[in-house]
């Protein structure tokens, strides 16, 4: 055993000096004349890669370049939103892609801060950011991105996202003592629900500012020596904030709507004939009518007209719609039906519009769970006996010539 | 906000006035105006306001304030009924 050491150990020095006396030997390097002026195939090259760019990261378009500080360099990013911005707002508030719409957390800088300049905190939901960011033009500040899952301030703190722990961690993780001499975090007033401004402080050594709900009115807190006036630390709900949300609602509905027009043309076909395929496309069409008219009225009229509706709760306002949706519809094909079918139609449209109506509580920021529950409890039976006499009344209609 | 108004005496908000230190955090992250400080002291000045968000309990440094927070929103809600309310958002219930 121990002779056979040392001849393993003299065989790798020979290999050695065989590599050694590869290396002599390379390959020599092939010139290639590229052309300038021959323009290959396919339309002309882009331009060159930044200098900022790294192997396996992506270069944000927003990002205009980086700032170097003691903890190294640190994006600074346009006031502005390019085109592409604004298109990605219009995607996500149709509600596609809004789970995927995040940008990395971390420090990022506008203009040109230093170890004075305040720091803003904010999610990385990018709608978050670039309303945040387009609001900074030639303000000097930092903006520490917390990792809230690319969600937006208000909801992430619901979730316990956009929280104390997050904005500990992010400021130890930046070594954000580092950066800045104060030890002040400006956060979003709406963040407070899940941020306690006294566990920021023991856990990070930073004391929060509470900061305006609106990042339109940043510049202002800023000038002001960061004091908010009253209106700015009060939650709004404007008819332009109410239609904006009006897309993401429609867009839960496909799902379902599947099954209601499945089941709405099936009963639309069971009748004197005992099933008619005829029947099911002719009233099955009318039932959809109804179902759309039922979406009209709860979950786009009903929120765009919900401080003039009569009544508190949300299924009642949703009712009061689907009523006057109803009344049009039936006018509608008042030739082709019957009374129950009348009736029947008229419910559809009150039971979807009053329960779409009662879920749009979850968008608005001014109904308190309790509410929601309380008059859930009301609601539903309410909504479940209106379909039900719907079904019943549709089905007799088609018996009842 | 004065213009949109939800069920009234509703609410689970609750202030002890004994602990309060008056401090006014909770005046101060109140979206709504539901808690007023007078004299050094916090009260609940317009409990119809409130939409239980939490934010005056997480930031009352001697837990005066007490507030049951939640999702208000109806899909949640109904899956908590069907799945029980036992941390529904961690315990497979979707939240909205």
């Amino acid at each position: 055993m121990n002779k056979s050491i040392p001849t393993k150990n003299r065989s790798h020095t020979g290999n050695d000096s065989c590599c050694l006396n590869g290396k002599k030997t390379g390959l020599q390097p092939i010139f290639v004349n590229t052309s300038q002026d021959d323009v290959c195939c396919g339309s002309p090259p882009g331009p060159e890669s930044s200098s900022f760019e790294r192997p396996g990261y992506e270069l944000q378009h927003f990002v205009e370049d980086f700032l170097n500080t003691p903890n190294g360099a640190v994006p600074r990013v346009k006031t502005h939103l390019d085109p592409s911005d604004i298109l990605g707002t219009v995607i996500v508030r149709l509600g596609l892609n809004r789970n995927q719409y995040k940008i990395a957390p971390g420090l990022h800088c506008v203009g040109h801060p230093g170890e004075d300049s305040p720091v803003l905190v904010t999610a990385n939901y990018k709608l978050s950011f670039d309303t945040l960011r387009k609001e900074l033009d030639s303000v000097d500040a930092w903006i520490l991105v917390l990792d809230t899952r690319g969600i937006n301030v208000w909801c992430a703190a619901g979730k316990e996202l956009f929280s104390t722990a997050e904005v500990v961690r992010r400021v130890k993780q930046t070594a954000l003592d580092r950066v800045v001499r104060h030890k002040q975090l400006i956060l979003p007033q709406l963040s407070a629900t899940a941020v306690s401004a006294h566990q920021v402080k023991k856990g990070s050594g930073f004391s929060v500012l509470w900061g305006p709900i609106r990042a339109s009115d940043i510049k202002q807190f800023i000038a002001d020596g960061m004091q908010a006036e009253k209106p700015m630390r009060r939650v709004s709900f404007s008819l332009v904030e109410r239609i904006v949300l009006i897309p993401v609602e429609l867009s839960h509905l496909p799902k379902p709507t599947l099954w209601v027009l499945l089941t709405a043309f099936i009963l639309s076909g069971i009748g004197t004939h005992i099933f008619s395929f005829t029947d099911a496309w002719s009233r099955g069409l009318m039932v959809l009518v109804a179902y759309a008219g039922g979406i009209l009225a709860g979950a786009v009229a009903a929120p765009i007209l919900l401080p003039w509706i009569p009544g508190r709760p949300f299924a009642l306002k949703g009712a009061v719609t689907g009523i006057l949706a109803g009344l049009v519809m039936v006018s509608i094909f008042k030739a082709g039906l019957n009374w129950p079918g009348a009736l029947a139609l008229v419910l559809i449209t009150i039971g979807v519009s009053s329960y779409l109506t009662m879920n749009f509580t979850g968008s608005t920021p001014f109904t308190s769970p309790s509410g929601v529950e309380k008059e859930m409890r009301k609601a539903i039976p309410l909504q479940l006996a209106t379909i039900l006499i719907a079904v019943i009344g549709w089905v007799a209609a088609a018996f009842t010539g | 906000m004065e213009t949109f108004r939800y069920l009234p005496g509703v609410s689970t908000l609750n202030l002890n006035p004994d602990d309060c230190v008056g401090c006014g955090m909770c005046e101060l992250v109140c979206p709504h105006g539901v808690l007023h400080l007078d004299s050094k002291k916090a009260m609940i000045l317009d409990l119809d306001g409130c939409m239980e968000c939490g934010a005056c309990a997480v930031n009352c440094p001697t837990d005066a304030i007490r507030v049951t927070p939640g999702v208000g929103c109806a899909a949640y809600i109904i899956q908590t009924w069907v799945k029980g309310k036992q941390n529904p958002a961690n315990g497979g219930v979707k939240c909205c």
